[in-house]
């Protein structure tokens, strides 16, 4: 199969976060501001990296460590990765980190006081199938405390990166639950300035997804950059 | 037509998923003109940039098997990355050698893209990337400097005096 080269299209308005978002501390010395350059897409930003389990390992399931169940709500994450044109993507790479249930990441410089779980590590990968298609189990993540405001928690969420099929589909995002109370008032969240970009972020609870006496399921679809039916000139 | 997914920092906690061997392009045993790639991020007041996840892809030499032409890096207690992978030839004339580097840390809510381009290549002069910046010392903070025979240094600003120039793709 050829290499695909044609170029993404442009970022459709209001779809993505402004690095400069005020309401979120982080930002305030970090984002650039200076206008970025629009630069022609070249071979560099139309081809990307390739991931095979054959050489980065899949870890479908983050619920169990050793053997050992971890503590928390079991459950599972199914969903399709596509373009925006729907096609699917296979056999893409989906990196996968979280909190543990108590809503305590088991990194060092994680210092809320809540638990850490000797048998939930946090980190994983899977791959999408022939059609797109992923799934993963692991805990319900908990809500956790951070320093941007009095009082501010985030959301139950999960992280995930994707690779897609050239650098410039690359995403890193998170996945929120629905009807979390916390989201309302999650900067981070409402960076995304449309409503219907921000609640494509909030997994559907799914009954077919849902494994009878065993674990709920969640339904989340990732869509990555289409691209333009005609290809680049410029190598 | 649906719409891409919307981007999400990548927060202080991403090492969950870090293997630091990814570092080194060479590890599965690539053969050629081995180099090493070093910088320091900081931020708007200078402060280095410590939990930050730097990211490279270069199309030449071309991804093989032994070859991932992907890297990944964390910025560490100084704010420093380093690489190790083999120099981008002029196999993508008329630009010049180059590698796509991705930033993602915690307060960056998309990833920034830049590039680094390599001191004294004849085709920066006629790169159709470089070309676009107008004025010089823009364009200076995109080459790396060699700091010594196999070994190159960029330094990226993320905001105010000598910002690095980002890209919109
Ligand atoms: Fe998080």
């Amino acid at each position: 199969m050829p290499t695909e080269t044609a170029p993404f299209r442009p970022i459709e308005a209001g779809s993505q976060p402004a690095n400069d978002t005020p309401s979120y501390g982080s930002t305030h010395l970090r984002h650039p501001t200076r206008l970025a350059l629009r630069i022609p897409q070249t071979v560099t930003e139309t081809t990307g990296p390739r991931f095979t389990p054959a050489r980065f390992s899949s870890t479908p399931d983050l619920s169990m460590t050793n053997g050992k169940q971890a503590l928390g709500e079991r459950i599972i994450v199914r969903g399709r990765v596509a373009d925006e044109d729907n096609r699917p993507v296979p056999h893409t790479m989906i990196e996968i980190w979280q909190a543990n249930a108590a809503g305590r990441y088991d990194h060092p410089d994680d210092r809320h006081d809540a638990p850490v779980d000797p048998h939930f590590r946090g980190g994983g990968r899977v791959f999408s199938d022939a059609d797109g298609w992923y799934q993963f189990v692991t805990i319900k993540p908990g809500a956790y405390p951070w320093h941007n405001h009095r009082n501010a928690w985030r959301p139950n969420h999960i992280h995930y990166s994707l690779f897609g099929t050239g650098f410039g589909q690359r995403i890193i995002t998170q996945m929120y639950f629905p009807g979390d109370p916390l989201l309302a008032l999650d900067p981070i969240y409402h960076s995304v300035p449309g409503q219907a970009a921000r609640e494509r972020l909030i997994a559907a609870f799914d009954i077919d997804i849902t494994a009878p006496d065993w674990a709920l399921g969640y339904r989340f679809d990732f869509i990555l950059r289409g691209r333009n039916a005609t290809p680049t000139e410029q190598g | 037509m649906l719409v891409a997914t919307a981007s999400q920092t990548i927060g202080p906690y991403w090492h969950l998923i870090e293997d630091v061997t990814w570092a080194d392009l060479t590890r599965f045993g690539a053969k050629g003109n081995r180099i090493v790639l070093t910088g320091t991020v900081t931020d708007g007041a200078g402060t280095p940039v410590t939990d930050a996840a730097i990211e490279i892809w270069q199309t030449s030499p071309a991804a093989s098997d032994i070859f991932p032409a992907f890297g990944r890096c964390r910025t560490d207690g100084t704010g420093s990355f380093r690489f190790t992978t083999l120099k981008p030839g002029p196999g993508n004339a008329p630009q010049a050698p180059h590698v796509a580097i991705s930033i993602f840390a915690r307060g960056l809510l998309k990833a920034l893209m830049t590039r680094l381009y390599f001191q004294d290549e004849p085709l920066n002069e006629t790169d159709p990337v470089l070309s676009m910046i107008e004025d010089a010392a823009r364009r200076r903070t995109l080459i790396a400097q060699k700091v010594s025979a196999a070994a190159w240094h960029l330094d990226i600003r993320l905001q105010g005096e000598n910002e690095t120039v980002f890209m919109d793709i």
